[in-house]
C-alpha cells in the first residue's frame, strides 16, 4: 500500500470513498507520523489523538452510509490561533497559559461539520507576529526543506511555520493558516506548498484570535492547489457573529482549478521589480510568464505606483491594532497572571512576563502611534495610504487585468537564528514586501511552489486577484502547478 | 520623529507592560527603527485623501438590540486565574 499521508487531500477523498482505507487508518497514519517526526520538526504544540480517532470513527460511519461531507475523514492541523473547544489555544503565546477556550472558531466548527479530523494544534509565531517562527513561546519550527549538502536547520516561514511544516512533512493532509501580512504566503512559499489568503471578509474571523482586525484573514495551507481549494470551500462563508463577514454565496472552488488561463490577461507591476533582487526570483517570475502565456493568457505590464508605501503603512496600521486588540491579556479573564503590589502592578508585570520581546515591541510602537497627539501623523496618514494601495489596484483590474503575478518572497528560506535578521527588525519585515499589499487591500493572494533555487529550496510565485475572486487564483496557480512538471516534496531527514 | 528614554518608559506604562531600566536603550533603539522606517511615508501627498475605514465595500451590519446570548457565567470565568462565586478576583482596587 502506498504511504497514506503521501496522498494528497483530494486523493485521500478519493480512497476513503472507495472503501481503500478507513478514516481511521488514515488518522492512525498521521498520528504516528506526528509521533515519529514532531521532535525534529515542533510543528505541533498539541496533539490531540483521542478526539482524532473519535472523529475518523464517525467519519468511518458516516463513509459507510454514503453520507460523507467534503472532508469527511481528512486529518488536519489547526494553527493555535483558531479557539478549538477544550483544547490548547495560545497563540503560542505564554500569555494565555492554560487557556481552553469554552467555544469553538467558526472556521473549524465549519470543517468539523464536513467531517474533517482534527490532529492537534500547530505552532506560529506568538500572536501571529513574525515571518520566521521564531517568536513562538513553543520554540522555532524547523522546515522540512534543507539546503542541498546541508544539515543547517532553516525557518519555514511565518507566522503559520507550524502548519507550513507539517503539510510539507507529511504530518497532516491540509492546515488552517492566518494571514495579516503574508502569514499564509510566505510560509507556504519557503516549504514548497500552497496557501490563499482569500478576500477580506470571505472567512469568519470569530474565535480566531485577533492580531490586526482589519487585516486578519484565515485561510488555508495544503500540498496542492486543489487541496487548499477544496479545505478553503470549507472554511469559508457568512457569519453573523463576526461583522465583516461577507454575505455572498461561497464559489464551488474546486470546480475552478481545471478552468485554466486562455483568454486572461495577466498584469506584471512594474514596482515589484525590486533593487537587487536575486537574479533566480527575476527568472522564475518570467519563467511563471511564460508557462501562464503557453496556456493562453496575455501578460501585460501594468503600475501600482504606491508599493513601497505599503509596507511602513502596515507597520503603522498592524500594531495600532494589536496594541487595541492585545489590551485584553491582563491577567484577570484567562491566562498568566503575575502578582504586584497593586492591579497596574499586576498588570504590567503580567504582561512583561507573558508576551514576548517581538510582541511587546510591537504594542509599543502600537501604543505611540495612538497616543495623543500623534494619531493623525501615523494612523490616520497610514489609512489614507491604504487607501491610495487599494486605488492602485482597482485601476488595473479596470484596465482589463482578471490576475497580478508577482514573486512571493524576495529569498529562498533563511537560517534559524539569522544574526543579521535577528539585529535589525526592519530587515525580518521586508520578507512581506510582496504580500502585504494584498492584506491591505483585502485583496485575495496565493502561493504556488514555482521552482527552485540553486541550493534546491522552493521558491512561490505568488497570484493576486480582484476582490472574491478567488476561482481565477485557483485556475492559474494550477496551471503553474502543473507547468512545473514536478511535485515539491522534501528529502526526509527527521 | 524619535522617542527619547523618558518616551519609551511612558509608552510601555501606557501599555501596561514592565520596562526593567536595563532593557530601556533597547527598546528605544528598535522602536526608532520602526520610526525611521516609517517615516517615509511623509513624501506621498495625501491631501484631499479620505482615510480608509473599510476594506472592502461594506456597511457594518447591525442587530436589534435584543438579548441573544448569556447565561454561562462558569463559563465565562472558567480560565481565570482567579475567581470567586463567578467573579473575576483583583486586588483591591477602592481603599
Amino acid at each position: 500500500m502506498t504511504e497514506l499521508t503521501k496522498l494528497s487531500l483530494a486523493d485521500a477523498r478519493k480512497g476513503l470513498k472507495d472503501k481503500s482505507f478507513t478514516a481511521l487508518e488514515l488518522t492512525d497514519a498521521y498520528l504516528g507520523a506526528i509521533d515519529a517526526g514532531n521532535d525534529k520538526i515542533n510543528a505541533y504544540v498539541a496533539t490531540t489523538p483521542e478526539q482524532a480517532r473519535d472523529m475518523a470513527k464517525a467519519s468511518d460511519a458516516k463513509l459507510s452510509k454514503g453520507e460523507a461531507g467534503l472532508l469527511e475523514g481528512i486529518p488536519l492541523g489547526v494553527k493555535d490561533l483558531f479557539a478549538t473547544k477544550g483544547v490548547h489555544t495560545q497563540a503560542a503565546s505564554h500569555i494565555l497559559d492554560g487557556f481552553k477556550p469554552e467555544y469553538e472558531s467558526t472556521v473549524t466548527a465549519n470543517l468539523w461539520r464536513d467531517g474533517a479530523v482534527m490532529l492537534g494544534k500547530l505552532n506560529m509565531d506568538e500572536f501571529a507576529m513574525g515571518s520566521s517562527n521564531e517568536t513562538s513561546y513553543y520554540g522555532s519550527v524547523v522546515n522540512p526543506y534543507r539546503a542541498e549538502g546541508s544539515n543547517a536547520n532553516l525557518v519555514p516561514g511565518g507566522s503559520s511555520g507550524g502548519s507550513a511544516a507539517a503539510v510539507a512533512a507529511w504530518m497532516c493532509a491540509g492546515a488552517t493558516a492566518t494571514d495579516t501580512g503574508g502569514s499564509i504566503r510566505q510560509p507556504a512559499a519557503f516549504t514548497g506548498t500552497v496557501g490563499i489568503k482569500p478576500t477580506y471578509g470571505r472567512c469568519s474571523r470569530w474565535g480566531t484570535v485577533a492580531f490586526a482586525s482589519s487585516l486578519d484573514q484565515a485561510g488555508p495551507i495544503a500540498r496542492t492547489v486543489e487541496d487548499a481549494a477544496l479545505m478553503l470551500q470549507s472554511m469559508s462563508g457568512f457569519d453573523p457573529k463576526d461583522s465583516t463577514s461577507v454575505d455572498l454565496a461561497v464559489p464551488d472552488f474546486a470546480a475552478a482549478v481545471e478552468r485554466g488561463v486562455k483568454g486572461l490577461t495577466i498584469g506584471v507591476p512594474r514596482e515589484y521589480r525590486m533593487d537587487g533582487m536575486p537574479a533566480e526570483i527575476e527568472a522564475l517570475w518570467n519563467q511563471g510568464l511564460e508557462w501562464l502565456k503557453a496556456e493562453g493568457a496575455t501578460v501585460k505590464d501594468i503600475s501600482l505606483p504606491h508599493t513601497k508605501y505599503a509596507l511602513p503603512a502596515y507597520y503603522i496600521v498592524a500594531p495600532a491594532e494589536a496594541s487595541s486588540n492585545l489590551a485584553r491579556y491582563d491577567g484577570v479573564k484567562y491566562g498568566l497572571r503575575v502578582s504586584g503590589k497593586d492591579i497596574t502592578d499586576m498588570y504590567e508585570l503580567t504582561r512583561a512576563a507573558g508576551f514576548g520581546r517581538e510582541v511587546k515591541r510591537r504594542i509599543m510602537i502600537g501604543t505611540y502611534v495612538l497616543s495623543a497627539g500623534y494619531f493623525d501623523a501615523y494612523y490616520v496618514k497610514a489609512q489614507k495610504l491604504r487607501t491610495l494601495i487599494k486605488k492602485d489596484f482597482e485601476d488595473a483590474f479596470n484596465a482589463g487585468v482578471d490576475t497580478i503575478l508577482t514573486p512571493a518572497t524576495p529569498s529562498a528560506a533563511f537560517a534559524i537564528g539569522d544574526e543579521a535578521l535577528a539585529s535589525d527588525p526592519v530587515a525580518m519585515y521586508l520578507n512581506d514586501v510582496f504580500t502585504v499589499t494584498v492584506n491591505m487591500a483585502g485583496l485575495p493572494g496565493i502561493a504556488v511552489p514555482a521552482g527552485r533555487d540553486g541550493k534546491g529550496l522552493p521558491l512561490g510565485l505568488q497570484l493576486i486577484g480582484k476582490p472574491f475572486d478567488e476561482e481565477t487564483l485557483f485556475a492559474a496557480a494550477r496551471v503553474i502547478e502543473k507547468s512545473t512538471g514536478t511535485r515539491f516534496a522534501p528529502t526526509r531527514w527527521w | 520623529m524619535s522617542v527619547d528614554a523618558a518616551t519609551v518608559k511612558r509608552i510601555g506604562r501606557l501599555a501596561r507592560i514592565r520596562i526593567e531600566e536595563a532593557e530601556v536603550e533597547g527598546y528605544q533603539a528598535e522602536l526608532n527603527a520602526i520610526l525611521g522606517f516609517v517615516e517615509q511615508l511623509s513624501e506621498v501627498d495625501v491631501e484631499g485623501v479620505e482615510p480608509m475605514t473599510s476594506v472592502t465595500p461594506m456597511h457594518l451590519r447591525r442587530r436589534d438590540d435584543v438579548v441573544t446570548d448569556g447565561n454561562y457565567a462558569e463559563q465565562i470565568v472558567k480560565n481565570a486565574p482567579l475567581t470567586e462565586d463567578n467573579f473575576f478576583m483583583v486586588p483591591k482596587v477602592v481603599e
